[in-house]
């Protein structure tokens, strides 16, 4: 178990009695909150966002929750998080003072590899102030207000729309479902809302680029997308420059709720510094005829624990899932994917793809379940691992539990070590070792690559290339 | 000619065992040298060593590739310079496209002479050129590398990076096996048509099929590691006629 430290109040640099009378909008708060969880803490960041009671209700039995529940033991290695030395919120004007000299020089310089503009590194290091993408932005959000469509900050959402939030949150991922999901909803700040009513077909990807603040690149990040009947959205998010974090743990949630016959992609790319714990809980609920497809990247961090999931309850859905891992010296990628056929007629198709070097060590870990009432279902599980060298290491973890035997599976496996063949194969030619591990490595996740949109291939290539720097020989 | 490839008493183990045991050899500009022998004489062996393969460990001799020692040399340096192998099993790289790879290499050359590297749409204009005179489609070069691919496709298309590469000394490994008769004649016509560019040729190969349309101009048999016997091409219906033995009782 882990002990709570509840910090004494006087160890809390609040004004004497400033939280606990209810809202207070008006107040600018100009403490901050110290480290560490508490219900006094939790009670602080609701009231700081002014949230209606019900939020503020569940935020205390998530906290709840969390503190009941252990640090699971069944993944990666996590007994290296120390909760209450993190910061559970921050004020927005709090990140942007943090300073740029502060950002570790090897992060720098990769931005610097990565073309990525100053201005935007110094935002996507946290210490940057507003991304200004206002302009471009401008003709989108005209569009999608026609539409009726809403994407915008979580917790603007909740203040704009509370009754659409209400209606949804912690529906798709209850408070208590797992100890990562509960501390997410206890602190959770920032993330996206999203909302696309009923037919709407939304042709430009929404990018949580564009409506990046500070607020949003909270390691609490809550993200609600709901989309009507028939309508049809993509959602991309993060990017390949590596996210400096304040603090070493990254807990999100994202909820999908996709109704009837609409179409969600998610697809993210993310690229934590070394040091950073990244436990995210992403599932998905896919009503009749419904697609929902997660596009799933993940490169940096200490660990990562991510097993984007589906739950197919209408007839006729469809789970499409593509998950990639690169786990590099001193890293844990354990990823992978869940699809639960709860109904008739459903199908899933799971691409997972690891690469592992340096002694990095990759697990894919996957949930296939069929239950007795999904008749005539269709799951295809396929996972590659690519480990570039002796030290590095790949585990497959696959768990299937199917309970009928009208349905269709198929799993398919492959490990492969970039040889000494391949590499001398490609050297012979004229490329340098680094240059040949770079375009085995790029050719091995070529089936996802050609999934993101443009921008983010170019860059994953790139990142590759800046991965394989000295990796070899 | 120009002076390409000189091998002098080269020996080569692989895990303590030695395979090649003191091998000579000289391949001038425009010259053709075919290399016979039994199985497991060390022919590859030769090939792979040229090209700097890391599994082999040279005990003794030397080589060099236009007076500068090739062993001392990594096998990307080797391409750049000028060195080529056609190997005897093209490795697959899936994903990585035929197309991509080859105009990375390709560029990667010209980068060592220092000149711009091409953009994709003159790339592709120049390897059209070479597919055409190949009989090969392009729509092999938007599949993996070697992926999937049928032998006679994965050695047309080393012979389509030789053309396009154009090195000075192409060493081809069993290139014909796997070939129909004509796709061997336009490897042979590929591989000539690179001999009017002073290339060199070393062509490893088990069959006479070949030497028909590849007209070598020196002949040696490999045998246990050694050049039983060097000659003209005279020597490649003595093969033909009397097989190898002939060679291995004269060594015994």
């Amino acid at each position: 178990m882990i002990n709570l430290r509840l910090p004494m109040p006087s160890q809390l640099k609040y004004p004497a009695g400033s939280y606990q009378y209810g809202f207070h909008d008006e107040v600018k708060p100009v403490y901050a909150i110290p480290p560490g969880l508490s219900e006094r803490v939790v009670e602080e960041i609701s009231h700081i966002k002014n949230e209606p009671t019900w939020m503020r209700e569940r935020r205390l039995k998530a906290l709840a929750a969390f503190e009941a529940r252990r640090v699971p033991t069944w993944g990666a290695d996590l007994s290296g998080i120390d909760f209450q030395s993190i910061c559970y919120y921050l004020k927005p004007s709090e990140r942007q003072a943090a300073s740029w000299d502060k950002v570790p020089e090897k992060i720098k310089q990769t931005f610097d590899k990565l073309g990525i503009p100053q201005a935007e590194a110094k935002f996507l290091s946290g210490v940057g102030a507003q991304y200004d993408s206002e302009a471009v932005y401008h003709n989108l959000k005209e569009e999608w207000k026609k539409q009726g469509v809403i994407f915008m900050d979580m917790d603007s959402g909740l203040r704009e729309h509370p009754e659409i939030v209400k209606q949804y949150f912690g529906t798709v991922i209850p408070l208590n479902d797992n100890k990562f999901a509960a501390l997410n909803t206890a602190a959770w700040s920032g993330g996206s809302f999203v909302y696309v009513p009923r037919g709407v077909q939304v042709t430009a990807p929404l990018q949580a680029y564009f409506r990046l603040n500070a607020q949003n690149m909270g390691q609490f990040e809550r993200t609600l997308i709901v989309a009507e009947e028939g309508s049809f959205v993509t959602y991309v998010e993060g990017c390949t420059a590596p996210v400096y974090a304040v603090d070493s743990l990254h807990c999100a949630v994202v909820e999908i709720i996709a109704k009837p016959y609409s179409r969600v992609r998610y697809t993210t790319m993310q690229n934590w510094s070394n040091d950073v714990y990244n436990l995210v809980t992403k599932r998905a609920v896919a009503l009749e005829g419904a697609t929902v497809e997660w596009v799933d990247g993940n490169f940096g961090s200490k660990v990562t624990m991510k097993y984007p999931s589906v739950f197919m309850k209408g007839r006729g859905s469809r789970a499409d899932i593509l998950s990639l891992a690169y786990a590099g010296p001193g890293q844990h990628q354990d990823a992978g994917a869940k699809v639960v056929h709860l109904a008739p007629d459903t199908c899933s198709n799971i691409v997972s793809k690891s690469i592992s070097r340096g002694g990095g060590r990759t697990s894919y870990r996957g949930l296939l379940h069929v239950a007795a009432q999904a008749k005539h279902s269709k799951a295809k599980v396929k996972c590659d691992a690519l480990i570039m060298d002796p030290a590095s290491r790949s585990d497959t973890y696959p768990t299937n539990d199917v309970r009928t035997r009208e349905v269709q599976t198929e799993h398919e496996a492959t490990v492969s070590k970039v040889g000494e063949e391949q590499l001398f194969y490609l050297r012979a030619r004229g490329l340098s070792e680094n240059e040949a591990a770079s375009l085995i490595v790029a050719g091995f996740i070529e089936p996802i690559a050609r999934e993101l949109p443009m921008e983010y291939a170019v860059e994953l290539n790139r990142l590759i290339e800046l991965e394989m720097e000295g990796s070899v020989g | 000619m120009v002076q390409l490839l000189e091998v002098n008493n080269l020996h080569v183990q692989v895990e303590g065992k030695e395979i090649l045991k003191g091998v000579t050899l000289a391949v001038k500009a425009g010259e053709v040298h075919a290399l016979m022998g039994p199985n497991g004489s060390g022919k590859s062996t030769l090939a792979s060593v040229l090209m700097g393969h890391p599994g082999y460990e040279i005990t003794q001799g030397s080589a060099t590739f236009l007076g500068q020692n090739l062993l001392a040399m990594k096998p990307e340096e080797r391409s750049r310079m000028g060195v080529f192998l056609a190997f005897q099993y093209p490795v697959a790289v899936p994903g990585l496209t035929a197309e991509h790879f080859l105009r990375t290499a390709f560029n990667a050359h010209r980068e060592a002479r220092g000149e711009k590297p091409l953009n994709p749409m003159d790339f592709r204009t120049l390897v059209q050129a070479e597919l055409d005179r190949l009989q090969m489609k392009p729509e092999l070069l938007e599949r993996g590398l070697n992926d999937g691919f049928s032998g006679g496709e994965k050695k047309r298309l080393e012979i389509l990076q030789l053309a396009v590469l154009k090195p000075q000394l192409a060493v081809l490994d069993e290139t014909d096996s796997g070939l129909d008769v004509d796709a061997m004649k336009l490897v042979a016509q590929g591989v000539n048509s690179l001999l009017g560019f002073a290339m060199g040729v070393l062509v490893i190969t088990h069959y006479q099929r070949l030497l028909h349309y590849l007209k070598p101009t020196h002949v040696h048999v490999m045998v246990n590691g050694r050049m039983a016997k060097s000659a003209g091409p005279e020597l490649v219906q003595a093969v033909e006629n009397s097989g190898y033995d002939q060679f291995t009782v004269a060594h015994a």
